[in-house]
């Protein structure tokens, strides 16, 4: 029998919380506004999407090392601050006491206009600083692909972000002058034990491991799996859906490994998009820029590939080049395990291979043999922080004589689930790899594909980019196409 | 020493930290909602149409008000007052609709309830019947359906069109579409209306027009403006946004504080914020322009169709900028100019940065860009060939001479400074080798007209108190959404006085200190507010001297004040000891400063007038690189300079330029707003609504003032406005954009790229002018 605890225990700022009565649908952002008082971090968007609502999250990893990351309170519900530190923008410096130089640095490069922002700006920049205090150009801008301000145009921020480490080092902070002490605190809150609250709608449910969640999703095959919350938030901050019991996955131990099995890349459902960086990329160099360009940062420290999958959203950018790398994906209902191709998963709009009581514990993917090409372009209105209007994943292997032997293409946003490209892989095999040689395998796109127009795109662009992404792939492999790069100083 | 040098120097004209600064980062300055709420405090939430066009055929709400938690429901029957907040006094705008929905997201009524959450949620449970009506979402629907107006067109005739149109070689015509924008201040709609003892009501709002929302929640409620206070800290970002569309939101939680006795707060969410309030007007410009062979403009005819929604709020104003602005910085001989505001039923568009005169001078961009395509020069060089001159061929089309002009001197320094010639020479090289990417670059120049087109606006005051230890408290009519309008005046007050800018107490907007005050708006913050807290410090300086002089015993003109101290005769004293001399010699330390801008007239019926105190210039160069297989772009390089003539401070000056431009070019580029069949708006949120991020910055982005310039006009401290010209030079980055479509077609072509220039449009355009090229 699992020990059970009914209580929620993390540390706020300096101060050691425990909670025995909160709905399960309780946000961070609300709990820091209403609750404690703490109106620093401000709501802009509800969604995860603005940032004003930025706050640093500690967590102890597999190892016991205390790493800070960034998060949108808006959408983090309080089952997911288990055993944590979150800091927020009042912990920064005293009331009447010397800024911290994040701050300073903000109000000397004048980063703030009407400020509602810019909490949650130095937030990101708090973090960004302590993990890399000279950060390069690039470096800002991708920890500030979560937030947005409508007054400055960034240049100004973007200024102080470069310019803080001048006013001030992270060896100095507060945070990692008490990182024993608070590690130590948060050991002590971390007692393996499952950990479950309210009753009914209400109830909250933090399974141990693996095994307890087999077991508690069985017995509650009605309850909402919650692994980032980064899609899942919406469902009560913007579509108000009692949605609970909620099972809270994101910190169990067993799904939050990513490693190499053999030939292929092995990841936990609860492994976010943070943590799977480097070995996702070491892997697949190719995915490298896809990456940095899923949603912004502090949803990429929450967001996980099993719940991008689980969920079975037809515009998720890693299904596309999952399924063209021929990903695997296993499935666990009460200790049983099945596997089946990715591709297979994803039924209908809306519908996936998956029954009651069974969630997805890992994805396997197989390494790239060498020799094969393969590449994955996202296409968006907005370059970063933005859904993809359509996401493609092509990989063929050339046989001898320059022709075609194997293809696979993938797409999402081009059709109700995520989806392989049939006709045209079809059209490409056998083929020589010329422009003349793919010509057929461009023509075949509209059979595999007939998209929609929305708000991100209409259908004819969705058709007409995703046949020249073809033509770029070919023009890339063949050395004869750039790239477009951002060249910030 | 170091200390006598900080006193002395006047902080005009020197880069100050905005007046916020250190609390916003410290997330300890206070928002709306984040003010401690007065106990009891209820929540108000607005029930959403959800169709565009429709009658109600019936509206339950018993589960509403069944629903626990909630306090009261609130009906167009509930209103006290008037069920009105048109802001023209068009009586064309309900707070609550009962029998015809206009739009969607158009508010039927307000749950009044103990937490925000219950509110929101109980407004799910109504029950309403719709019989649907045909509906028009876009302006060109509109007009093709009859072109139903929401308000009076303007036109502007100036010469002999016909004459034009003889004389001109060659004449194109074309259709320009470009979107609209959604404001997307960071914070959303939000009041707080408190009670107070009789009929008075307190309202805590953010708002860039304090006297509207008093006037507003006086005709709702039935009393008098004067029993109506509105005070307003700051806002988390205005941008027109919060000039109009606030007043429902407090005229909501006014009416629920009145008929619940207890304070009531309203914010909606952010889908709903997007979903209920106007964003910038789009526009449909069709023009015919005639010119010469050398592309020197003879004659302009334009007709600029507006989306103006569900009412007229602001849209006459705005539309009639737009034509203010359709020559922009060139001499047209002739031309003819009218403006459509067209009903349609979505969001009731209003005032957003610019204010009409972004559409107005990107139309007339567009045709100078297809008269160089036409012509096969460069943009810049047609440009070039139009400016207004300075003496002659200077007359606008609204007939107010131009009297500042320095777009010739504008363009020749960034021309210069952005090494314009030589890096388009090698684009054109990079384009002719590069298969896939594309390179374009452009220079824009922008005049704007400073001043509101209603005259009556052009006026404001400000309240200064000096206490008896020297420090000083300000109050005027204008309101702080980030622009840095606050550390400005202060800036102004504390040189009046020659005292730090730290003895200076910045506060809140308040009707009950500065009356009937103008929005803060048309970049005019600084100018009309700025001026009347100067006329105000001078009052009470002038006694202060005539005070000193008393006891130094000499004439007034020999009192000396400067920065150490004042000195009359043998008397020394500091500020503040003779703000203390003049308690005990009982002369009144307070003012009413007022200001009423000069020299302008306007009559709407004639077109003729001089609306504008003087125009502010700017120009800006944009160097892109597209994708000619996906049409995705980055924006390599931009180069800003604007004449905001003698700073203020440059520091928030270029804050402003920053920004604007970068609203401007999110604006062309990438914020699209998108309506589905049903007529329902679906992008209302920043998940499908995509402003600028950091990374959307041009990777070189090079911004400057024009030092060299002094506003001829002697406006505060001869600076001149900065708010909203420099947004128009975010369209550089479209015609970047066009060069680089253009290029796939030997530049032969005019690209003609619609607004928002999408991926999706720059693709679509690229393969278009493929065709076209090929046949």
């Amino acid at each position: 029998m699992t020990e059970i605890r009914t209580t929620l225990r993390f540390i706020l700022n300096g101060q050691d919380i425990v909670l025995s009565d909160v709905p399960a649908t309780r946000t961070l952002l609300d709990y820091l506004r209403l609750d404690c008082g703490l109106k620093g971090s401000k709501e802009g968007c509800a969604e995860g999407d603005c940032g004003a609502c930025t706050v640093l999250v500690g967590k102890l990893d597999a190892t016991g090392l205390l790493a800070y990351e960034t998060v949108t309170a808006c959408i983090t519900f309080m089952g997911q601050l288990d055993s944590a530190h979150v800091v927020t923008i009042e912990h920064l410096s005293p009331p009447e006491g010397p800024l911290h130089p994040v701050q300073q640095a903000m109000v000397d490069y004048h980063g703030s206009q009407c400020g509602f922002c810019t909490p949650g700006i130095v937030m990101s920049l708090y973090a960004l600083w302590m993990r890399n205090p000279q950060p390069s150009g690039k470096a800002v801008e991708t920890s500030l692909q979560g937030n947005l301000c409508r007054c400055t145009g960034y240049k100004s921020i973007f200024n102080a972000a470069r310019a803080i480490s001048t006013y001030g080092r992270p060896e100095t902070d507060t945070l990692v002058t008490e990182r024993d002490s608070i590690t130590a605190r948060l050991k002590a809150l971390k007692d393996g034990a499952r950990v479950e609250l309210g009753s009914g709608k209400a109830r909250i449910i933090l399974p141990a491991s693996v095994d307890d969640l087999a077991t508690v999703y069985l017995e509650n095959p009605g309850a909402t799996i919650v692994s980032g919350a980064t899609d899942v938030g919406l469902w009560v901050t913007k579509f108000m859906r009692d949605i609970g019991p909620l099972i809270f996955i994101g910190d169990i131990a067993g799904l939050r490994d990513i490693g190499r099995e053999g030939d292929r890349l092995v990841i936990g459902a609860g492994v976010t998009y943070t943590r799977a960086r480097a070995e996702m990329v070491a892997a697949f160099p190719q995915l490298a820029e896809l990456w940095d360009r899923i949603a912004g940062e502090q949803i990429r420290n929450r967001g996980t590939i099993g719940a991008n999958i689980a969920n079975g959203s037809p515009i998720g950018d890693t299904p596309p080049p999952l399924i063209a790398l021929g990903a695997d994906v296993t499935l666990n209902r009460g200790g049983v395990r099945r596997t089946l191709p990715l591709e297979d998963f994803f039924i209908a709009y809306g519908k996936q291979d998956r029954q009651a009581g069974e969630f997805v514990e890992s994805v396997s993917v197989p390494l790239l043999p060498e020799g094969e090409h393969f590449a994955c372009y996202k296409l968006s209105k907005r370059r970063d922080e933005d859904i993809s209007s359509a996401c493609g994943a092509f990989r063929v292997k050339l046989d001898g004589d320059g022709k075609v032997a194997s293809a696979r293409v993938a797409f999402g946003g081009m059709a109700a689930t995520p989806k392989r490209a049939k006709a045209v892989e079809a059209a490409l095999v056998g083929q020589p790899w010329t422009e003349a040689g793919i010509a057929a395998a461009v023509a075949a796109f509209p059979t595999d594909y007939q998209p929609l127009t929305d708000m991100r795109a209409s259908a004819e662009y969705r058709l007409t980019a995703a046949q020249n992404l073809l033509k770029r792939f070919f023009l890339e492999t063949t050395g004869r196409a750039e790239r477009l790069v951002r060249e910030v100083a | 020493m170091n200390k006598q040098v900080a006193i002395t120097a006047s902080p005009l004209h020197q880069s100050q930290p905005h007046d916020s600064a250190v609390k916003q980062v410290a997330g300890r300055a206070e928002y709306i909602d984040d003010l401690v709420e007065p106990t009891g405090t209820l929540h108000a939430y607005l029930g959403l149409a959800t169709r565009a066009h429709a009658e109600i055929v019936s509206m339950d709400l018993s589960a509403v008000r069944a629903a626990p938690g909630v306090v009261a429901v609130l009906t167009a029957d509930d209103v006290i007052g008037e069920n009105d907040i048109s802001s023209n006094h068009l009586h064309d705008e309900p707070i609550f609709s009962d029998k015809h929905v206009q739009f969607w997201g158009q508010p039927l009524f307000a749950v009044v309830a103990d937490t925000r959450d219950i509110a929101r949620r109980a407004t799910k449970l109504a029950k309403v019947e719709y019989k649907d009506l045909p509906h028009l979402t876009s302006a060109e629907a509109a007009a093709e359906a009859g072109g139903r107006l929401v308000t009076t067109p303007l036109k502007l005739s100036r010469g002999d069109l016909a004459e034009g149109f003889s004389k001109s070689e060659r004449v194109v015509k074309g259709r320009m579409k470009l979107g609209g924008q959604e404001h997307f201040y960071l914070e959303s709609q939000v009041a707080l209306a408190i009670p107070g003892e009789d009929e008075e009501m307190l309202l805590q709002c953010s708002t860039q027009h304090p006297t509207e929302i008093q006037v507003m929640v006086a005709q709702v409620l039935g009393i008098p403006h004067a029993s109506v206070t509105v005070n307003m800290r700051r806002m988390g970002g205005g941008f027109g946004g919060k000039e109009t569309q606030g007043n429902l939101f407090a005229v909501v939680a006014a009416l629920a504080a009145k008929l619940t006795g207890r304070a009531v707060k309203i914010r909606p969410d952010r889908d709903d914020d997007m979903s209920i309030t106007g964003k910038r007007h789009d526009f449909v410009v069709d023009y015919e322009v005639g010119y010469t062979n050398e592309g020197k403009i003879q004659a302009v005819k334009a007709r600029f169709a507006a989306r103006c929604g569900w009412s007229a709020d602001l849209s006459g104003p705005v539309t009639d900028r737009a034509l203010f602005h359709c020559d922009n910085a060139y001499w047209y001989p002739a031309v003819e100019a009218v403006s459509v505001p067209l009903y349609t039923n979505t969001q009731s568009n209003t005032a957003f940065r610019g204010f009409g005169g972004p559409q107005g001078i990107i139309g007339a961009e567009r045709w100078i860009e297809d008269i160089a395509y036409d012509l096969g020069v460069d943009p810049l060089e047609i440009r070039k060939r139009n400016f207004y001159g300075t003496d002659t061929e200077n007359i606008t089309p609204y007939h107010q001479p131009v009297e500042d002009n320095v777009i010739r001197e504008v363009i020749a320094d960034l021309e210069k400074s952005s090494d314009y010639q030589a890096r388009r020479e090698n684009i054109l090289a990079y384009n002719a080798k590069s298969r896939v990417l594309k390179k374009g670059i452009a220079m824009v120049p922008v005049k704007f007209g400073i001043s509101f087109t209603a005259t009556w606006h052009n006026q404001a005051g400000a309240l200064i108190h000096v206490y008896r230890d020297g420090s000083v408290h300000l109050s005027h009519g204008g309101t702080e959404m980030g622009q840095g309008l606050h550390v400005k005046v202060a800036q102004v007050v504390a040189d009046a006085f020659a005292i730090p800018l730290s003895a200076v107490k910045i506060t809140a907007s308040n009707t009950g200190k500065v009356p009937n005050t103008s929005a803060t708006a048309a970049s005019s913050g600084t100018d009309l507010n700025g001026a009347a807290a100067l006329n105000g410090a001078e009052q009470v300086k002038a006694r202060m001297i005539a005070q000193a002089a008393k006891l130094g015993n000499v004439a007034p003109e020999l009192v000396r004040w400067d920065y150490s101290g004042i000195t009359a005769g043998e008397k020394f004293l500091t500020f503040a000891q003779l703000a203390h001399a003049c308690w005990m010699g009982r002369v009144q330390l307070s003012a009413a400063g007022f200001y009423a801008t000069p020299k302008i007239h306007w009559d709407r019926s004639t077109g003729r007038g001089h609306p504008f105190y003087y125009f502010a210039y700017g120009a800006a160069a944009a160097e892109v690189t597209i994708d000619t297989l996906t049409g995705e772009y980055v924006v390599d390089r931009v180069d800003v300079l604007e004449d905001v003539g003698r700073s203020l401070n440059p520091a928030i000056d270029i804050g402003q330029v920053e920004g604007g431009f970068i609203q401007g070019m999110g604006w062309l580029t990438t914020e699209e707003l998108w309506w589905d069949q049903k007529g329902e708006l679906r992008t209302h949120a920043p998940s499908t609504y995509k402003i600028p991020l950091a990374s959307d910055m041009p990777a070189e982005f090079n911004v400057r003032l024009a030092e060299w310039s002094i506003n001829k006009e002697p406006a505060i401290g001869r600076s001149k406005a900065v708010g909203e010209p420099p947004l128009v030079l975010g369209y550089s980055v479209v015609e970047a954009l066009s060069m680089a479509v253009a290029s796939v077609a030997d530049y032969t072509i005019a690209p003609r790229l619609e607004m928002p220039a999408t991926p999706e449009r720059v693709l679509l355009a690229v393969e278009r002018l493929r065709k076209e090229a090929a046949h």
